[in-house]
């Protein structure tokens, strides 16, 4: 057995250290060791998309990496899109787009769509195609994904005139 | 489907990587961005002793362009190659290739020098490394040697380092002047393996003759096919469909076996050959003109 490392990294915006065996997952110390379930195993082997968290703003599959290579780094998992309990305007349009209907592959379409919506705020269809092309759902046909897409864009702007106008 | 135990290291300087390999000779596995190492590991498919991590390693993650060459260190994400105004600019077969890969998740982890060291037989930058002549840099114990991409792809998944050796470099040289390019690929989803592709450069002459041209078609043969004879047919000759399709015939006949699997019969990718070759040739040509 190899001699377990110390790491130490902020997710959330709460940091955590703790000793982990170099081959343990990063989507499994998430889940296991900081008890954040939000983010789930499908494949295990980077084709599915369902493990997606934002590693400093990049979205990645943390089923592709080791616990210990997330030493120093900042990750945003699906719980910190609702830090305190209510939900961010992209969980709110998932909902009234009915982008989701078993949930398993939501956290990961929502993590991808964060880094998107950064770097991005308007995207055309084909991006969001592009961005989301990564991540599988077996439920919903992704037509209500992109709806919900939209909704998310729209409440957004909407946001973001508001404060504007302030 | 968890990885199997391994000893992990993960070196701040090449140097250490470099010794790490030597010390653990034929144990040691590299990690770069893992979008291809991982999954292995995690099918226990790979099952090295020792696992050396570049990811802290200072100085292997840069774009530069030097001689009308782009260098590109081994640890740059793909992401920010596909990011970057300079390859969009200096190399557009370059970018196209980058963007081929996967989904932007795995581009943001994935890195020029991994794709390139993994050399799976459809990897896109692999197949644009032997259309453009490119060249890798390798540091071993010994020291450094440059490698030319012709004769560092040996066979699937295989290249040309040593045990020992961590490429360090990979510098991929610019179009040649009045040259169109296009690369392209079939697959049954977007992002998925190509399971046949084509990256070509065309050279248009004063005249409007071909002067030069680079056809590879990959997916097809272990590691890429330079389709040279291909190539030759349109030397001295005025690009149009009926070159075209001929190049594309003797480029597809140029492969002795091509691959089967389960998601592409032998046949069909050597259709495909034929068909992406005479295709992607126009659409350099079209760019070469300047009317793409």
């Amino acid at each position: 057995m190899a001699t377990a490392r110390k790491v130490s990294l902020t997710v959330n915006g709460v940091p955590y250290e703790a000793l982990v065996e170099p081959r343990m997952l990063l989507v499994d110390f998430l889940r296991h060791e900081l008890r954040l379930p939000g983010t789930h195993v499908g494949c295990e082997h980077g084709v599915c998309g369902a493990c997606t968290i934002l590693m400093d703003g990049r979205a990645v599959r943390s089923c592709l990496m080791l616990a210990v290579q997330a030493d120093g780094a900042n990750l945003m998992t699906v719980e910190g899109l609702s830090p305190r309990g209510q939900l961010d305007p992209l969980q709110e349009a998932f909902i009234e787009g009915h982008g989701l209907q078993c949930g398993f592959c939501t956290p990961g379409f929502l993590m991808s769509l964060c880094e998107l919506l950064q770097h991005n705020p308007n995207p055309s269809d084909e991006e969001i195609k592009e961005t989301l092309g990564g991540n599988l759902c077996r439920c919903t046909g992704y037509q209500q994904i992109m709806d919900s897409v939209h909704i998310a864009i729209a409440k957004r702007q909407g946001a973001g005139a508001a404060s504007a106008a302030r | 489907m968890k990885p199997p135990p391994f000893e992990y290291f993960d070196p701040r300087t090449i140097r250490e990587a470099v010794s790490l390999l030597r010390e653990h000779e034929g144990e040691a596995k590299i990690l770069a961005g893992g979008q291809s190492l991982l999954p292995l590991l995690n099918m226990r498919l790979a099952r090295p002793e020792v696992l050396v991590d570049l990811n802290k390693v200072d100085g292997l993650d840069y774009i530069r362009e030097a001689d009308g060459w782009l260098a590109i260190g081994a640890m740059t994400r793909q992401r920010d190659v596909e990011r970057s105004e300079l390859v969009k600019s200096r190399n557009p077969l370059l970018h196209a290739a980058i963007l081929s890969i996967g989904h932007p998740q795995i581009r943001n982890r994935g890195t020029v020098g991994g794709t390139l060291a993994h050399a799976d037989p459809a990897a896109d930058v692999v197949a644009t490394a032997v259309a453009l002549g490119a060249e890798v840099q390798a540091v071993g114990p010994e020291g450094e040697r440059t490698i030319k991409a012709e004769d560092f792809f040996v066979t699937a998944l295989t290249t040309a380092l040593e045990p020992t050796e961590i490429l360090r470099e990979a510098r991929f040289p610019a179009l040649p002047r009045g040259s169109g390019w296009s690369f392209m690929d079939v697959a049954r989803r977007h992002g998925d393996f190509a399971l046949a592709g084509a990256a070509v450069t065309l050279t248009l002459g004063a005249g409007g003759n071909c002067s030069g041209a680079s056809i590879v078609v990959f997916g097809v043969t272990p590691t890429p096919l330079k389709a040279s004879e291909a190539e030759q047919l349109l030397i001295g000759e005025k690009p149009g469909e009926k070159l075209f399709e001929e190049a594309g015939r003797k480029a597809s006949e140029a492969i002795d076996e091509p691959m089967a699997d389960i998601h592409a019969s032998a046949e069909f990718r050597q259709h495909l050959a034929k068909v992406l070759t005479r295709r992607a040739l126009a659409e350099a040509a079209a760019r070469a003109r300047g009317m793409a």
